[in-house]
């Protein structure tokens, strides 16, 4: 799944989604400008907000949910589609 | 935030200065009622807050009750400088032998309160200033040390007052000080101060400012005098433009991106941070710039607040680029502030290195910001540019070279 605004592209590991239902509900909490959404289990990016990301890096931190590194991305678009903290 | 004459006179004769036995009323037949208590004649005053009021016909003498019932219904009615009245002062009529002018105000080059006092009161004190210099005396005071009566004392004796005049006018002027201080006012005036023929002295006018900021340190004396938390006080109704700018601060708790002043110039601003919008405003103007507003963003703000102010700027008419500048270094992050304006640009349909005519934020994040800028193609500078310098190619490159006046 994967979404892009003006500045910032966001990218979610549709495995990662069906194989760890509890990482919609983990991503909406960490996202400290509202990016992602949980509804009814499913994640939602939401597009009028993915330009308001603060390159946190928080929604990346996944490891000790069991979810692979790199499962989420979030995407630089103004920097070569630099990844963040791949950098 | 101003006040009306009869509440800055109420705010007067609570500090202990004598003043008329004067009446407020929205009510032509109370205005009546007024004139009769007080017997004799009177003058009716129309409460605007705008000056003019007697080439207006907003003051008018009455020597009966009926009389002053009769004007008070007409002055009711009457549109001083597009406000209606909010009602009449009913006064009395002073048979005065002589006018003298007090104020006190900020002054903010000094930083410091400035008492003002001249023995030509009941007209402009910039005009006596200005013809009459030796008619005007000045006495800084401290904003840390207490008043004293011989700092008005002072002030009074540079006009040439002396004798009783002198020892009577002193504890005035001192309480008006102490208003000034007391109340948080940027303007404490009398005007005119007047002296009677049985060498009494009474405040026969007067006109308050109280900084807006300090509104809620003197909630109680805004409740006594009727002052709603919804009015604004200010020296004129908040324009269009204006209201669009609160309505962008408003709508996200996120820093601020508003407090936005319009101004008729051609150079689009979007600055802030630490005192940094005044001092760039003043650069810009320095410079020779016509600046089309003033506003203040910082606080880090959310990409959509700095957009929103950047839109509301750049569809301002007569604006064609917009100078980005913030103070000398700031902590509201130099990517979101760029992003926010270049969201701007695209969603008005306008290319960013032409609208931009300068990208100035240096802090927080500034690489990535500089990132962004680079790829858009808008000219930017780091810290090492000066704010003035900034201002000046803003000027030069909005105005053209010739505008750059230093």
């Amino acid at each position: 799944m994967r979404r892009d605004a003006i500045f910032i592209g966001i990218e979610v590991d549709q495995g990662a989604l069906d194989e760890h239902s509890e990482l919609p509900a983990h991503l909406t909490q960490v996202c400290p400008v509202d990016i992602y959404r949980e509804t009814e289990g499913a994640l939602e990016i939401v597009a009028e907000n993915i330009d308001e990301c603060v390159l946190c890096g928080l929604c990346l931190d996944t490891e000790h949910l069991g979810v692979a590194v790199g499962a989420v991305k979030v995407i630089k678009l103004y920097d070569d589609c630099a990844v963040l903290g791949a950098e | 935030m101003r006040f009306f004459e009869y509440e800055a006179r109420e705010i007067v004769k609570r500090s202990g200065i004598p003043v008329t036995d004067f009446g407020f009323t929205t009510d032509a037949a109370e205005a009546r009622t007024i004139a009769e208590r007080i017997g004799g004649s009177t003058v009716i005053k129309s409460q605007v807050l705008t000056g003019g009021r007697m080439k207006a016909g907003g003051v008018k003498f009455a020597d009966t009750p009926e009389e002053a019932q009769a004007h008070a219904a007409d002055i009711l009615e009457l549109e001083i400088n597009g406000q209606m009245p909010r009602g009449v002062l009913v006064d009395p009529k002073a048979d005065v032998k002589q006018e003298y002018y007090a104020g006190v105000v900020w002054d903010g080059t000094a930083k410091k309160p400035v008492i003002l006092f001249s023995d030509m009161g009941g007209i402009d004190i910039e005009d006596v200033a200005r013809e009459h210099p030796a008619h005007v005396g000045r006495v800084h005071l401290s904003n840390i040390l207490p008043l004293s009566d011989y700092q008005a004392k002072e002030c009074i004796a540079q006009t040439g007052v002396t004798g009783k005049a002198l020892q009577r006018l002193t504890p005035i002027v001192r309480k008006l000080a102490q208003l000034f201080v007391d109340n948080d006012m940027v303007l404490a005036e009398i005007n005119p101060l007047a002296e009677m023929h049985d060498g009494s002295f009474i405040a026969l006018d007067a006109h308050m400012d109280m900084e807006s900021e300090a509104r809620g340190r003197h909630k109680q004396l805004l409740k006594d005098l009727g002052v709603g938390d919804d009015e604004t006080r200010m020296a004129r109704e908040p324009t269009e433009f204006e209201l669009a700018g609160e309505a962008v601060d408003n709508a996200s708790h996120r820093g601020v991106a508003g407090n936005v002043t319009e101004f008729d110039g051609n150079i689009g601003l979007v600055i802030g941070a630490g005192g940094g919008s005044l001092t760039l405003f003043d650069a810009v103007r320095a410079h020779g710039g016509k600046p089309a507003n003033y506003c203040e963003i910082g606080g880090n703000p959310s990409v959509e607040k700095a957009c929103g102010l950047a839109k509301l700027v750049l569809q301002k008419p007569g604006v064609d680029k917009i100078a980005v500048m913030m103070s000398i270094v700031s902590n509201t992050r130099v990517d979101i502030v760029a992003r926010g304006v270049i969201k701007a640009c695209l969603e008005l349909d306008m290319d960013p290195a032409e609208k931009i005519a300068i990208f100035r934020i240096p802090g927080a994040w500034e690489e990535e910001g500089f990132k962004i800028l680079e790829k858009y193609g808008i000219e930017y500078a780091d810290r090492s540019v000066s704010m003035h310098e900034a201002a000046r190619r803003a000027v030069a490159k909005i105005a053209g070279p010739e505008a750059v006046t230093t």
